[in-house]
């Protein structure tokens, strides 16, 4: 089957749509045209870059190149994670637990995928590690953007509740682990979800840009499936290291309640 | 018998020394934003300070932070609910009659309680744990006379078994009918009156 290449002319006729979406929310006053113009902007030059720079790697595998790049990721994905925090922990608590939590969960998914599921030769090919990292990384970022973000804000609100809780007596554990359940509960709500309405109400998007570019649907389907897992177990992983990190950052070493460690960013 | 030397923090003036005996009450008053509820966070150990403080002769920094708080137990002025079932905070039988509550309040909702039904229910919440020191803060500033004597007749009680008190009251009749001995904190410090 071969593949429809999309022109210039096709790309600025979608990017047209976005511009009247743009004048639609700058009529109703929503305040967003500006960061939904620069969010386009920027998707256009990240992606054309990438283009560019997978252009480059795929045809040269090799370790170092691709560890850089991975890093790279990742580090943008925890800036990401630290700057959808409505209260973050100040210093580098809020950069540091989003990244060593995708490190943790996205990297070793990643690498269990191609070693175990993929199985190319080098494990490292970049051709099938960067775009799965990538897909890991970013979704694992919402997840757990939305796990932390759920966590602190909660705290705030319930200092009352939770200082309750450590004036009687109880551990600092005890004190916030409805707390933690909840908000790893709503990092994990996106993928299950996602996994509920695959399919039936949603044709996820790397199934549709495999499809559009001419893979065969049932490749299309089973990478897709794969690719759901991964991101379920690496949400899962991901949430709950990044919701432990945190808890009990929001404790000192005398289990004190310590929500100075916090900062609001309104 | 709690004993406290050099305590410090941020927002309090220096306490040279308090000492609560077994089955005696202190009470203290001052100005608001003296101190009062930030000397009683900190003797509890729920904000940074520095102390030299024991309790029968064990240092505070020997013990885990959740066993001295088991032990000395501050009960705030206003009372926070984790669960929406009144029994689920209590370890043990609760005895609801001896401050004139409803023997049938441990199978309501929080959300029923009035203001001053969860400032008694805290209190029996916190004397639940069976501590050595109790810190009280403006215990029965929503409550009425008869239940406020009630409050006091029941700490009386707990006194006479054993435990220490520390109680935070602005009433001075109040503090003459429950009071071993009586404190003013202001900037300085903290005073015998």
């Amino acid at each position: 089957m071969d593949l429809v290449s999309l022109s210039i002319f096709d790309l600025s006729l979608a990017a047209f749509l976005v511009i009247l979406l743009g004048l639609l929310s700058w009529h109703l006053q929503l305040g967003i045209t500006q960061s939904l113009y620069i969010a386009a902007a920027r998707s256009a030059i990240q992606l054309t870059l990438l283009g560019l720079v997978l252009k480059q790697l795929f045809n040269q595998v090799s370790i170092p190149l691709v560890t850089l790049i991975s890093f790279i990721m990742l580090i943008v994905a925890g800036y990401e994670v630290m700057a959808r925090q409505q209260r973050r922990f100040r210093g580098w608590w809020s950069l540091g637990i989003g990244t060593s939590s995708m490190f943790l969960s996205s990297f070793s998914i990643t690498v269990l995928a191609m070693f175990a599921i993929i199985q190319v030769d080098p494990w490292y090919t970049p051709q099938y590690l960067i775009p799965l990292l990538g897909m890991l990384l970013g979704n694992t970022m919402s997840g757990i953007a939305i796990a932390l973000n759920n966590l602190t804000s909660m705290a705030y609100d319930q200092k009352g509740v939770i200082e309750a809780r450590l004036m009687l007596g109880d551990s600092w554990q005890t004190a916030i682990n409805h707390l933690r359940r909840n908000a790893l509960k709503s990092g994990l709500i996106p993928i299950i979800n996602a996994m509920t309405t695959a399919g039936i109400v949603s044709l996820p998007g790397m199934m549709t840009g495999q499809i559009l570019a001419g893979s065969p649907p049932m490749e299309a389907a089973k990478y897709q499936l794969m690719i759901l897992f991964l991101i379920a177990a690496g949400t899962g992983l991901g949430s709950v290291t990044a919701v432990w990190f945190g808890s009990r950052r929001l404790f000192d070493d005398r289990q004190r309640l310590r929500l100075d460690r916090l900062k609001s960013t309104e | 018998m709690l004993t406290i030397h050099n305590l410090s923090s941020d927002l309090l003036p220096n306490i040279d020394s308090l000492e609560v005996l077994p089955g005696q009450c202190l009470a203290i008053h001052g100005e608001s934003g003296s101190g009062k509820t930030l000397l009683l966070r900190a003797i509890a150990d729920l904000d940074p300070n520095h102390a030299n403080i024991e309790l029968n002769h064990q240092s505070r920094d020997a013990m885990s932070a959740d066993e001295w708080r088991n032990k000395v137990i501050y009960l705030p002025a206003e009372s926070f609910w984790w669960s929406d079932q009144v029994l689920a905070h209590f370890n043990q039988r609760l005895q609801p009659e001896t401050l004139g509550l409803s023997s049938e309040i441990s199978n309501w909702q929080v959300s029923r309680l009035s203001t001053g039904e969860k400032q008694r229910l805290a209190l029996l919440r916190a004397l639940d744990r069976e501590p050595s020191v109790l810190l009280m803060d403006e215990t029965t500033a929503n409550l009425d006379q008869e239940n406020t004597l009630r409050v006091e007749k029941l700490i009386a009680k707990k006194c006479a078994e054993g435990l220490g008190v520390i109680w935070v009251s602005h009433d001075p009749q109040q503090r003459q009918r429950i009071a071993d001995k009586s404190y003013r904190i202001d900037p300085t410090g903290l005073r015998e009156d």
